[in-house]
């Protein structure tokens, strides 16, 4: 056996890295949970302007929340590639995935600078405080998401990605995919029900 | 012992088919809130979409449906309990009911 992986299992026979990522997710839901009840708590108590319904750009946003769809399934078709060991596939998508996470990235920056010409910012009122911080901190864990991508496509692009490595790439997907799933929530409760 | 529940992940098919759905939803998402027929029934109808889209990305992209159950238990876990401290919160804000007013106890004060 030349590559053989590391497999390190716990007593339930299920890999150790696998179960504490899930751990770890789990803990991200109570993070997230957490900035999303204080947002809710918050909505409609801001004394000045500007108002979710005067800022909020719902068509862009569509656009955004596609992205980030579509970006899950280069995820899952990158994690097929590499089981089945097709790594010019697996280049592809990888690279697909990190770029749609960019381009998310840079309309949230676009979003950002945009919504701070027209006077809100994190100190403007209660909906700029809590909404910043909750899209804020999506923002930075996507953006952790796009480095932990391009680190294995550059992994790939040297050969070292195999059906051996399988496992890293599933829990970098997992990862991605709460990203995708905590926007699904935010692009709702924040974007949609006003 | 080892996990003896299938692994296998789904098909490149699936996976498509799982977007295609996504797809669909994301767009009703938003033609609904620009229907005003539908402003009535908006906040529910939503929140049902959102929820089907949550659970077709955690069941098949994720592969919760078919990996081990213990994952369900350690993601459902802190899931639903975010769910219920949201919810308790939402009632504790704007909530018309208080402990007293609930035992019948006083007026309100002030």
């Amino acid at each position: 056996m030349t590559h053989a992986a590391a497999v390190h299992h716990t007593s339930m026979g299920l890999d150790s890295r696998k179960m504490a990522f899930w751990a770890f997710i789990g803990s991200e839901c109570l993070l997230f949970g957490s900035l999303i009840s204080t947002y809710l708590i918050y909505k409609g108590k801001s004394v000045v302007g500007p108002y979710p319904h005067d800022i909020l750009n719902i068509p862009f946003t569509s656009v955004s929340t596609f992205d980030l769809l579509m970006s899950s399934l280069m995820m899952v078709l990158a994690l097929a590639a590499v089981q089945r060991g097709d790594l010019k596939w697996a280049k592809i998508w990888l690279f697909a995935t990190a770029f749609l996470g960019i381009l998310f990235l840079g309309g949230q920056v676009y979003e950002f600078t945009s919504f701070v010409r027209e006077g809100l910012t994190l100190q403007t009122n209660l909906f700029g405080c809590t909404f910043f911080v909750l899209t804020g901190t999506h923002g930075a864990h996507v953006t952790v998401g796009v480095l932990w991508l391009l680190t294995l496509w550059v992994r790939a692009l040297q050969g070292k990605l195999g059906p051996a490595q399988a496992l890293t790439v599933e829990i970098s997907g997992l990862y991605w995919h709460f990203v995708d799933v905590v926007w699904i929530v935010i692009f709702t409760l924040v974007y949609l029900i006003q | 012992m080892p996990e003896t529940r299938a692994h296998a992940h789904p098909t490149v098919g699936t996976y498509l088919r799982v977007a295609a759905i996504l797809v669909i939803l994301t767009v009703l998402e938003v033609g609904v809130f620009y229907v005003p027929a539908f402003h009535v029934v908006l906040v529910p109808t939503l929140l049902a979409l959102s929820a089907v889209k949550f659970a077709l990305v955690v069941l098949f992209y994720m592969h919760l449906r078919m990996d081990s159950r213990f994952f369900s238990f350690l993601f459902g876990g802190p899931f639903l309990l975010a769910v219920v401290v949201l919810v308790a919160l939402l009632f504790l804000f704007f909530g018309h009911f208080t402990l007293r007013g609930a035992a019948g106890g006083g007026g309100a004060g002030g």
